[in-house]
This record gives structure tokens, sequence and C-alpha cells, in this order.
């Protein structure tokens, strides 16, 4: 194939695809128990220098308990598949990030993230790989599909393409130039979902996200789950099974497991938080403050919802409307 | 002047919400977008499909989305799948308007949201692409929503975050862009811009109300292209205001 143009950005994580095969080989495909703690699963599976990613994102159906634990664990120099909001926010501000495959990462309504521009611009990340966000995802699906690239028409043209990893080479069948997007193989993915059987089939509600090519593009996935339900569940309804047992490696019960964020149908976005989140980021010494309050504080997650309060999160699930619980 | 009884957020928002039709697609963002499209659904589009990048497709909104992921992007919805399904969709064409935004925008309506500054060693890093690119890239028509001064209205972007018209006529499909699409206005507080069918350079087309052609030429860093009968756009209208305030944005969140 006739390769037009090149990104100059860095290829983090080179796909090995036959490595994948082998390791999905291994996993274990007999129901066994995979319930553990935030704290377990996170000392087991994450480790230092480990390419993480995370689904959906921060305020929203977001695995929040175990980025907190991951920050209090200190694990450190990750690389990280960069779409976020208050998630990345917590890694950024506690230093733990060194390259990012970047598509998005700010505050959405309330603007710019002040500790992905202190990483960035003090250059302590090291490298900042731009994507679209489908992009990311469809690097993901590449890797769920098992191939090692995926084309596509987005980012062409573009100097989100020029600092990318990507090329655009000519189409074999027609000539036209197309970009080839890499597969994204990660280490360490994590997902929050409304429900889980303890061997890691697992169920969510309303937008599926990216969390289908996600779990499937991970050597070692951590499902969080609002709720763990019986098998006899699971099987009740299969066709909301998007995340079947074999891809899981931990499974972490997880009430309240996207606070701040929303879990849809559950509880609402605790928007006083995260407002206050938003202040706390603009200098360094607050989001110190606000680490040592929330995260290195407590000591695993029930202790953060104790400091959010029983009230407090009573109030955010009956901020749901009635006809949606 | 006189007293103007309503604010710059109000007015892109009115701006923005009369250019979605009944029976189109729209690929919304966060903010000014999802306000627009609210309004629309409310007054003169009711069968306006909002498309939003995570996957909800035809929400009714009915309260306002404060993020593209939120339950409220899927209320009452046709569908809830994802970010492939979703992107995939404009892709194959399915999406006729995409609404961006950025913190520069050139004559070809190339825009920024990546860095201030080389990408290497940011004066500024701003959060990236997230979905602009897809939308740029694949929707037929895209309207840029932007805040109208000469550090954002530039001769040439920092960083082609999303493409518009990249160097001119051709360019889009010379890179493998799909034919026919592209940028097709761009509204601000001060105009609604086009751009030129052969140049594809940017073109001055309505004023908003009270606002001389002069104004927009001097808020304007490159040199802005006339069309032969410039409207004035009537100010929003009681009947569009009151909607937006008391049906809208109740909480005042973003006017």
């Amino acid at each position: 194939m006739n390769v037009l143009e090149e990104g100059l950005g860095k290829m983090l994580q080179p796909p090995d695809i036959n490595a994948f095969r082998e390791l999905n080989r291994q996993k274990p495909k007999a129901l066994i128990d995979k319930r553990m703690t935030e704290a377990e699963a996170v000392s087991k599976f994450v480790h230092d220098g480990d390419y993480i990613g995370t689904e959906l994102y921060g305020t929203v159906r977001c695995p929040q308990s175990l980025v907190n634990e991951i920050v209090r664990q200190g694990k450190k120099d990750l690389s990280v598949a960069g779409q976020g909001v208050f998630e990345l926010d917590m890694l950024l501000a506690a230093g733990l990030v060194k390259a990012l495959d970047h598509t998005y990462i700010g505050l959405e309504v309330y603007g710019i993230s002040n500790c992905l521009r202190r990483e960035v611009e003090s250059g302590r990340i090291e490298h900042c790989v731009e994507w679209s966000n489908a992009g990311i995802a469809w690097r993901f699906k590449a890797a769920a599909m098992g191939i090692p690239f995926i084309p596509t028409r987005s980012m062409l043209g573009t100097d989100t393409l020029k600092y990318s990893a990507a090329k655009v080479v000519e189409d074999p069948f027609t000539g036209d130039p197309i970009a080839l997007l890499p597969a994204l193989i990660l280490d360490v993915g994590m997902i929050h979902v409304h429900r889980a059987d303890k061997h890691g089939n697992a169920q969510i509600d309303g937008i599926s996200g990216f969390a289908f090519e996600l779990a499937r593009a991970s050597k070692r996935l951590l499902i969080s789950a609002e709720e763990i339900v019986s098998t006899e569940e699971i099987r009740k309804h299969p066709d909301r099974t998007i995340i079947p047992y074999y891809l899981v490696d931990a499974v972490i019960h997880a009430p309240f497991g996207s606070h701040p964020g929303e879990m849809c149908y559950v509880y609402e976005r605790d928007e006083p938080h995260i407002k206050s989140w938003v202040e706390a980021s603009k200098t360094p010494e607050t989001t110190q403050a606000y680490l040592e309050k929330y995260i290195y504080g407590p000591s695993d997650h029930q202790e953060y919802l104790n400091l959010v309060g029983k009230e407090r999160l009573q109030e955010l699930v009956d901020m749901v409307p009635e006809a949606e619980k | 002047m006189t007293e103007k009884n309503y604010n710059p957020n109000e007015l892109l928002i009115c701006t923005a919400s009369r250019l979605m039709e009944d029976d189109t697609t729209a690929f919304i963002g966060t903010g000014i977008p999802m306000l627009a499209a609210a309004l629309a659904q409310k007054r003169h589009a009711p069968n306006l499909i909002s498309i939003f990048e995570f996957g909800g497709t035809g929400a009714v909104l009915e309260d306002l989305p404060l993020a593209v992921g939120e339950r409220r992007t899927f209320h009452k919805a046709l569908a809830a799948s994802g970010i492939t399904d979703i992107v995939e969709a404009a892709q194959r064409g399915f999406v006729d308007y995409g609404f961006l935004g950025g913190a520069q925008i050139d004559p070809y309506g190339n825009l920024n949201s990546t860095v201030i500054g080389d990408h290497d060693h940011p004066k500024v890093r701003l959060p990236g692409s997230g979905g602009g690119n897809d939308v740029g890239s694949h929707c037929w028509q895209t309207i840029a929503i932007m805040r109208h001064d000469k550090r954002r209205f530039i001769e040439k972007v920092d960083f082609i975050t999303t493409p518009g018209y990249l160097t001119g006529p051709g360019a889009r499909e010379k890179a493998g862009l799909p034919p026919g699409t592209g940028p097709y206005r761009v509204v601000t507080t001060l105009a609604v811009m086009g751009y030129h069918p052969e140049s594809k350079r940017m073109m001055l087309l309505a004023t908003q109300p009270g606002i001389s052609v002069e104004k927009v030429i001097e808020n304007t860093g490159f040199e802005l292209l006339l069309a032969d009968d410039i409207k004035e756009n009537s100010p929003p209208s009681e009947e569009e205001l009151s909607i937006l305030r008391e049906e809208v944005d109740k909480e005042k969140f973003y006017i």
C-alpha cells in the first residue's frame, strides 16, 4: 500500500494482535468468582507504567471509585487513552500521567481543564498524541476485532492527523486517500456498569458509549458495578449483557461508583461537588487539598461515600425523575 | 442604540436555532447547540432529530443536558446506542448538520480547539478534538458557533483540529474527505457568515441587530468577503425569548 502521510505522534502502545490472542487464550473460561475490593483489584492488575483506559467518562457512568484507588495507591508513569473529564483530571492532578493518546480532556460546560494545562504546558506529560473521539473508539474497535488497524475518513487533511500516529494510505481498491488507525490494546480497561454477576457478566442501561469496544480491547478488564446480581438474573435478560464474563478479570461492587458523576436511572450528577472541584483545580495547592480530603484521606470507597454523606447521596437518587426509575 | 432586551448568549442561541430545520438530523455538542436545538424543537422543528456523540438519537429535549453523555441526551429518545454507531452513521452520510465550536477559525472555516502556540510546547493546552474532528469530517453541513473577535478570526489557525475547506476549493476531496461536505455557516454575536461557492472563503451574509458591516470587518482578523445583499437579522422575538427563558433554560445555566 502506498503511504501518503505519516503522523508524527509516538505510537504509545504498538498493537501485538498475536500476543493478544495468546493472552486471551490463557484467560480462564470457567465461571469463577472474581469479586474483590477496589484496593485488591488495583493492586493486583494495575502496575506502574501501564497503559490504561476508562469508560464512559468523568461525569457519566465513570469508574470513579477505581480511578480514586489508582490515585490512592499512586500508580505512576501511566499512559492513558484520553477521553475524560473528572476521572482523568484526578490522575493528572496527582501527577500520575506520563503520556496521552488524547482526544478530549476538559470539564464540558465548566471549560478547560486546569490540570491538563499544568501537566502539558510544564512538559511533565512527555507525549500528547492527538486523535478524534471516534478515532480512539475505532482503535478499540480494531483491537476488539482482533485486527491490526482500521480505516476511517475522520482526521484526514488536519493537524489532528499530523500529530497522531495514524497513517494515510492510498486505498488499494479505489486509489483514494484513507486514514488507517492502529488498534489500541489496553493493559488495563475500567468500566462502571449498572449490574454484574460475580463472574463479570455485565449489563449497562442507557447509552453504551464505547463500553462494547473498550471491554474487548483490554488485556485486563476491571468492572465496577452499582449492583451485584445473581447469574440467574443475568440469564433472564442475556440481550442486555454487553460484556460477557470471560473478558473480565475483577468485579468490584461499587454503589455510587460514578460519584460525583451520574448513573442514568439510578442517581444524578452532584453538581455542587463538581463545581467545587472546578474551583479547587485552579491552583496546585487547592488541587492537592481536594485530593487530600476526598482521595488520600478516606481509606476506601465506603469512607469516601461516608464523607459525601448518606443524605446527599439520597438526594442524588431522589433527583432522578420518577418516570425513569 | 436602544437598550437590548436580550443578552449575547440568547442572541447566539436564537440565531443558531433558526438554522435548524424540521425533519433533519443534527449532531449536537455541549452548550449553545443544545439550547438552540431545544428551542427549535419547542418552536418550529418538533421533529429535529438530535444526535449525541455517545449514543443518544432523537431525544426529546425537555430538560437541558449538561454533558454530551448524560441521561437527558437520550431522554424519551428513539435509540440509545454508542459512539461508533453514531459516528459511523455520520460517516455513511446520515447526518445533515453538525454544530461546532473552537478557539480559532480561519477564512476556510478550519477550527482549532487543540493548542494555542506550538503543539509540543503549547502556550495554552486546550481540550482537544473530542468529536469535533469527526463532526467536521462527516456531517454534510457544519455550523460553527463562535465568539467574534480578531484573536479568534485569524488568517491561519495555530492548529487545524477540525477540517473546514482546508486550503481552499477541492482540498477536502483531495485529502479524502467525503465530497459535498464542509462548513456551511458561522454564527457569532456580530454576524452570520457563509462561504463563497467558488473560493470557499468566508463571506458575510447578515449582521446581527444594530451591528454595522464595518464593526464585523473590524473584529475579523482576515479579509472577509461581502455578499451582494447583506441582510440584518431580526432580533430574538418575544416568543423565542420566552420559550428560552421559561422552558429551555429555566435554571439560567447558560443565559
